[in-house]
C-alpha cells in the first residue's frame, strides 16, 4: 500500500476546504456569480470549481499510477518517453493517382521521413474498380487510389520496403492491400522478417465510425483475424492491427464512449484470436491503438492515462499475459476533424494546437494533427506544414516532453482520470453482458448511443450550452477571406481516367487462366472458412484486381447494408 | 340545384417528406443522421436512403417516394461533380422542380458554383438546425403553393 | 384542387410508364376524402388481378431485406413488382424517419420496381384507406405483384394485413417473443411462414417449432391450405427461391379454390366501410369544428350538444350527393 495522504493530513485538509466553502467562497460569489449553473466535459461529466487531495481521498500511488515503462504503465509504456525518443510525427497523406503519391512519399523521405502513411481513396476503402459506377468522380479525391499490384508497384517505385515502415488505413480490403504491399516486397527482393508498418484492418469500428464496411460484422471480424493470424505468423515486424476509436469519436461519440468502446473493441479481438489457438504473448505485443484527441483538454489526458492502465490490466488480470510487452497500450493519436470548422477557418490551427498538446501530454507514441483547411478538402501543402510544424513547437520550444508524465498528481486530473475509468468499465460491463462487442455491434447498441450522443451535443451547441468560437459565439459574417483561404488543386478529372484505363488495361494482359485459378481457389477457401491470407496473396499475383477479389468474398460472406439505427 | 356539397378538406396539411441522401462511397454519416432525426422532431417526413447511393437510385427514390426536398450530404469533396450529375438526371426526368439542398464539408468558394448548378441551399458546418428547419419548410411551402395541385 | 382531368392525365401517364405521374397520384391518395373517391374507383375499375402480397413480422425479423432479395427472384421471373412500406410514426413530433427502403435501394432504379414508403401519421386518409387505395392504383397500372410491409401492430395495419390475398408472417432465430406471440394468437393468421437469419446456429429450433404449429393446423387462416414454414437467410440469399415458390403456390391455390376472389371482394368490401367512415368523419369534423368554437367558458349539457352535432351531421350525409 503507498496511500498518498494520511489520515490526519486529510483531515486538516477537509477542514480548511470547508472553511473556504463556508466562509470565504459566498462573499465571493455573492459578488461574482459564477459564468454557468454547472460545468461539464464534453462527456458530460460534471466538474467541480476545486479540486483537494480530499478527492484523492484513498489514493494508492503504486496501485494506481506507479512508475513509467511498468505496470499499470499510467505514467507511460517507456521509462524513458520522450526525453529519448520524441513522439513519431506521423503525417497521413496520399491523393491522386500512384504516380504523384509516390512523389510525394520520395519527397518525405528525403525529408528524412521512414515512417510512411498512406491514406487511400474511397473506392480503394470499400474494395472497389475505379470503373465501378460506385466510384465516379472519387478516385484519388480523400486519398491515394490502388486497385492493383501494378499500382502498388508504382506507389514504392524507387522505396525499398526493407528501408521503410508504412501505415495503411485500409478495414475491409486490408487483406488485399497487405497482400498488395508483400508483393512488391517480393518483387524488391525484401524477405518477410524486413517488412515493418501497420493495417488499420479493425472491423468493429466500422460499423460503429467510419462507415467502409464491406461484409457483415461476423464475417469481417473473421477476415481481419486472418490478417492478423498470417501477420503474425509470416511477419514479424508488422502490427497488423491499429484498434481504432477515432472514428468513432468523429461520428460523436463522448470520450467515455469511445474509450470504453475502443477497449471492447480490443476485448473481442482477443477472444476471436485466442479462440483460434493463438498463444495470447504471441499476438498481444502486436496489438496498436488509435484515438481522437478532442478540444476538451483535460478529458482528453484524463482518457489516455486511464486507456493505458485499463489495457494493462484487461491483458494481464483477464487475459493473463505474462510479457510486460503484452500489457502495453501502444497508441497514435490524430486531433479532431470534428472539431475544426469553415468559420474563420485559421482558428483551426490553434483548436489542433491545443489538441495536440492534450496527447503529448497524455504519452501517445505518434501522432498526426489536422491542417485547418480540413474543412474544405484534402490539405494544401501550405496548411499541412502549419500542422507539422505545430507538432514541432510543441515538441522543441514548449518543454512539455521533457518531464515525463508531467500532469500526474494534479489532483483534477487524477480524479478525472479515475472518473474516465470508472465510466468506461460501466460500458464495458454492459457490452459484456450483451455478449461481448461483436454481438453489441450486431445488436446495434454502441451504433445507437454513438447517435445519440452526435445528436446530443449538437442540441447543446443550437441552445447554447456549448460554445464554438466563430459559430455559435464571436461570428463573423465576413466571408471574404476565407474566399482566399489557398487550397488544394489537382486535376481530379485526369486522375480518374488514368486510374480506369490502367485497370482495364492491367485486366487485358494478364494470364487468365493462372486469374481464373486463383479467383476460383479463393472462393474455394473462403467458403471453407480457412485462412484466406494466402490465396488473397495468390490472387494479387495474378493481378486481380480489389473489386475482383473483393467480389469473390461478398458472395461468400454477403454484403452489409447498415439498418436505420434510430 | 343540389345543394353545394364539397365537404371541407382537414385542417391538418400533409407534412413535408425529405429524401436524406448520401451519395458515393463516403461514410461520414454523422452530418445526415442528425438532420434526420432533427428534421424528425420538427415532424417533417424524412426518406433516408442510407450509404452508398448513386445519383440514379437517389433520383429514383425522390420520384418514387414524391419527396418535397431532396437533401444531398457530402463531405469527400466531390459536391460540384455530383450536384451537376443530380440535377442533370432530375431534369432528364422531369423532376426538376424538386428542390436540392446540400450541406458537409463544402469550400466556400464552392457556394457560387453550387447555386449557379441549381442547389437552392447549401448548409455548411455549424449552421444552427433550427435555420435549417425554416429554410426547408419555407423552400416546401413556397414549391407547394405554386404547384397547380 | 385536385382536378379531374389532372388526375387522368396522371394516370394515362403512369400507365405508360412515366414514373412521375405514378408518384404524384400516390400522394394524391394518400389524402383520400370525398372529392378524390372517384379516383380509387376509377383504379379499381381497371384491375388486373394483381397479387396483394402482406408481409408482417417484428422489428429486425429482417422483413424489407427478405423483400429486397424476393423482388430479384420475382423480376427474373418477369414480374413488375411495388412494394408499400410502413413505417411507424415518432409519438413525440409525428414526424417520422422512413427507413425501410434503404435495404431495397438496389431496386430503385429498375423500371419494373416501384417502392413507396408511407408513415400512419403522414396518411391524412387514415392508414387503412390510403395503402388499399394505392393497391389499387399499383394493380390497375399494371404491377403483378403488390407487397405491402408492416411491422403488423396496431388496428389499421392489421386491417390492411387481414386483406391481402397471401399473408407473410416473418420471424426469426432465437426470438421467444415471437412464439409467445404466436401462441397468443398475434400471427396465427399467415399463409406462409419464414423464418428468416436461418444462417444462425439457434434457427433449427425455431424452425422445428414452427413447422410443428403449422402440422398441427393451429396456425393459419383455415381451407385446405397447409401453411409452409421456409428458411432463409437475407445476407446469404439462402431460400429465396423456395419462398418465391410458396408465395406462387399460394396463388395458384387461391385461383383454383375461387378464394382469390373471395379476397378480392373482402378486399373491395373493406375500402368501401373505409370510405364511408371517412365521409361521415369528415363530415362530422367540419360541423363540430363549428359548433364547438360558439361554446363558451364551463360547457354543460354536453350529451344534449354532442346528440345535436351528430343529427347535423346525418342531415349533412342524407344531402351528399356524388358530384
Amino acid at each position: 500500500m503507498a496511500k498518498l495522504y494520511s489520515r490526519e493530513a486529510l483531515e486538516e485538509i477537509l477542514r480548511a476546504y470547508r472553511e473556504w466553502e463556508e466562509n470565504i467562497l459566498p462573499q465571493w460569489l455573492s459578488r461574482m456569480p459564477e459564468r454557468q449553473e454547472e460545468f461539464t466535459t464534453l462527456s458530460g461529466i460534471p466538474v467541480k470549481r476545486l479540486y483537494t487531495p480530499a478527492d484523492l481521498k484513498d489514493y494508492d500511488y503504486m496501485e494506481k499510477l506507479g512508475v513509467p515503462g511498468a505496470y499499470p504503465f499510467t505514467r507511460g509504456i517507456h521509462a524513458t518517453m520522450y526525453r529519448a525518443r520524441l513522439w513519431t510525427m506521423r503525417m497521413f497523406s496520399g491523393y491522386g493517382g500512384p504516380e504523384e503519391t509516390n512523389e510525394r512519399l520520395k519527397m518525405l523521405i528525403k525529408a528524412g521521413e521512414t515512417g510512411l502513411s498512406l491514406a487511400f481513396d474511397n473506392p480503394t476503402l470499400v474494395g472497389v474498380d475505379p470503373d465501378d459506377p460506385l466510384a465516379e468522380g472519387a478516385v484519388g479525391v480523400v486519398g491515394v487510389s490502388v486497385p492493383t499490384l501494378v499500382d502498388m508497384e508504382i506507389v514504392f517505385r524507387d522505396i525499398n520496403l526493407g528501408e521503410v515502415t508504412t501505415n495503411m488505413t485500409i478495414n475491409p480490403p486490408a487483406p488485399v492491400l497487405l497482400s498488395f504491399y508483400v508483393a512488391v516486397a517480393e518483387k524488391q527482393g525484401v524477405s518477410y522478417d524486413r517488412i515493418g508498418g501497420t493495417t488499420q484492418n479493425d472491423p468493429l469500428k466500422e460499423f460503429i465510425g467510419q462507415k467502409t464496411h464491406v461484409f457483415p460484422p461476423e464475417a469481417a471480424v473473421k477476415v481481419a483475424m486472418d490478417v492478423i493470424e498470417w501477420s503474425v505468423k509470416n511477419l514479424p515486424k508488422w502490427n497488423p492491427i491499429s484498434i481504432s476509436g477515432y472514428h468513432i469519436r468523429e461520428a460523436g461519440a463522448t470520450a467515455v464512449q469511445e474509450l470504453a468502446f475502443t477497449l471492447a473493441d480490443g476485448i473481442e479481438y482477443v477472444r476471436q484470436l485466442i479462440a483460434r489457438g493463438l498463444d495470447v504473448d504471441e499476438f498481444a505485443p502486436r496489438l496498436s491503438f488509435f484515438f481522437d484527441s478532442h478540444i476538451n483538454f483535460f478529458e482528453e489526458i484524463a482518457k489516455f492515462r486511464a486507456a493505458r492502465r485499463m489495457w494493462a490490466r484487461i491483458m494481464k488480470e483477464w487475459f493473463g499475459a505474462k510479457k510486460p510487452r503484452s500489457w502495453w497500450l501502444r497508441f497514435h493519436v490524430q486531433t479532431a476533424g470534428c472539431s475544426l470548422y469553415p468559420q474563420q477557418p485559421w482558428l483551426n490551427i490553434v483548436r489542433t494546437a491545443l489538441e495536440a498538446l492534450a496527447a503529448v501530454l497524455g504519452g501517445c507514441q505518434s501522432l498526426h494533427t489536422n491542417a485547418f483547411d480540413e474543412p474544405f478538402r484534402v490539405p494544401s501543402e501550405f496548411a499541412a506544414k502549419i500542422a507539422l510544424r505545430t507538432q514541432q513547437i510543441i515538441a522543441y520550444e514548449t518543454g512539455v516532453a521533457d518531464v515525463i508524465d508531467p500532469l500526474a498528481g494534479s489532483y483534477f486530473v487524477e480524479w478525472l482520470t479515475d472518473e474516465m475509468e470508472e465510466r468506461a468499465w460501466r460500458y464495458i460491463e454492459r457490452i459484456e453482458s450483451l455478449g461481448g462487442m461483436l454481438e453489441a455491434v450486431k445488436k446495434g447498441y454502441p451504433q445507437r448511443e454513438v447517435e445519440e450522443a452526435a445528436y446530443r451535443f449538437q442540441r447543446e451547441v443550437e441552445e447554447g450550452r456549448r460554445f464554438i468560437v466563430g459559430v455559435n459565439i464571436f461570428r463573423e459574417e465576413d466571408v471574404e477571406e476565407v474566399r482566399r483561404v489557398p487550397l488544394l488543386e489537382f486535376n481530379q478529372e485526369e486522375v480518374e481516367r488514368r486510374q480506369k484505363e490502367r485497370v482495364r488495361k492491367v485486366r487485358s494482359m494478364r494470364d487468365e487462366a493462372r486469374w481464373r485459378r486463383a479467383l476460383d481457389e479463393l472462393r474455394g477457401a473462403a467458403e471453407r472458412g480457412d485462412n484466406i491470407m494466402p490465396y488473397v496473396l495468390n490472387a494479387v499475383k495474378a493481378y486481380a484486381t480489389i473489386g475482383e477479389i473483393m467480389g469473390v468474398l461478398k458472395d461468400v460472406y454477403g454484403t452489409y447494408v447498415e439498418p436505420p439505427y434510430y | 340545384m343540389s345543394m353545394e356539397l364539397t365537404l371541407s378538406r382537414p385542417t391538418t396539411r400533409r407534412k413535408v417528406k425529405v429524401l436524406v441522401a448520401k451519395i458515393g462511397l463516403d461514410g461520414h454519416d454523422r452530418g445526415a443522421k442528425v438532420i434526420a432525426r432533427a428534421l424528425r422532431d420538427a415532424g417533417f417526413e424524412v426518406v433516408y436512403t442510407g450509404l452508398r447511393q448513386t445519383v440514379d437510385q437517389v433520383v429514383a427514390a425522390a420520384i418514387q417516394e414524391d419527396v418535397d426536398i431532396i437533401g444531398v450530404n457530402q463531405h469527400e469533396g466531390s459536391h460540384v461533380y455530383i450536384a451537376r450529375k443530380l440535377l442533370e438526371k432530375l431534369r432528364e426526368y422531369g423532376a426538376d422542380d424538386i428542390p436540392v439542398v446540400m450541406g458537409g464539408s463544402i469550400p466556400v468558394v464552392d457556394l457560387d458554383v453550387l447555386k449557379n448548378i441549381g442547389v437552392r441551399e447549401v448548409f455548411l458546418p455549424g449552421t444552427p438546425i433550427n435555420e435549417i428547419v425554416d429554410k426547408l419548410l419555407r423552400i416546401a411551402e413556397e414549391r407547394r403553393s405554386r404547384r397547380e395541385v | 384542387m385536385v382536378t379531374r382531368d389532372y388526375v387522368l392525365n396522371l394516370i394515362e401517364k403512369a400507365g405508360k410508364g412515366d414514373r412521375r405521374a405514378l408518384g404524384r397520384l400516390l400522394t394524391i391518395l394518400e389524402d383520400v376524402n370525398s372529392e378524390t373517391a372517384w379516383v380509387v374507383e376509377y383504379l379499381a375499375s381497371r384491375s388486373r388481378g394483381a397479387h396483394v402480397i402482406g408481409i408482417t413480422g417484428m422489428p429486425g425479423a429482417g422483413k424489407s431485406s427478405l423483400i429486397s432479395r424476393a423482388i430479384s427472384v420475382l423480376r427474373g421471373r418477369g414480374y413488375r413488382v411495388a412494394v408499400i412500406t410502413i413505417d411507424p410514426t415518432s409519438p413525440l413530433s409525428s414526424g417520422a424517419i422512413l427507413g425501410d427502403r434503404l435495404r431495397m435501394q438496389e431496386h430503385a432504379t429498375d423500371p419494373g420496381v416501384f417502392i413507396r414508403s408511407v408513415t400512419t401519421a403522414g396518411l391524412l386518409g387514415g392508414l387503412s384507406l390510403s395503402a388499399l387505395s394505392m393497391i389499387e392504383a399499383f394493380d390497375a397500372l399494371g404491377y403483378d405483384k403488390v407487397i405491402v410491409e408492416t411491422v403488423g401492430v396496431g388496428q389499421s395495419e392489421t386491417q390492411v394485413m387481414n386483406v391481402a390475398d397471401t399473408i407473410v408472417v416473418v420471424t426469426m432465430p432465437g426470438a421467444g417473443d415471437d412464439v409467445q406471440a404466436l401462441k397468443a394468437g398475434v400471427f396465427e393468421i399467415g399463409d406462409i411462414y419464414v423464418v428468416n437469419k436461418s444462417d444462425r446456429p439457434e434457427a433449427s429450433k425455431t424452425y422445428e417449432y414452427m413447422l410443428f404449429v403449422a402440422e398441427k393446423g393451429e396456425i393459419g387462416r383455415g381451407g385446405a391450405w397447409r401453411p409452409p414454414v421456409i428458411k432463409t437467410s437475407s445476407t446469404l440469399g439462402m431460400g429465396i427461391r423456395e419462398f418465391v415458390e410458396a408465395l406462387e403456390k399460394h396463388l395458384e391455390y387461391l385461383k383454383g379454390s375461387g378464394e382469390k376472389e373471395l379476397r378480392l371482394s373482402s378486399r373491395r368490401k373493406m375500402l368501401v366501410k373505409l370510405l364511408a367512415e371517412k365521409i361521415v368523419v369528415d363530415s362530422l369534423n367540419t360541423i363540430a369544428e363549428a359548433e364547438l368554437s360558439k361554446l363558451q367558458g364551463n360547457v354543460e349539457g354536453f350529451y344534449e350538444k354532442a346528440l345535436e352535432i351528430a343529427r347535423a351531421t346525418g342531415e349533412k350525409l342524407v344531402n351528399l350527393r356524388i358530384q
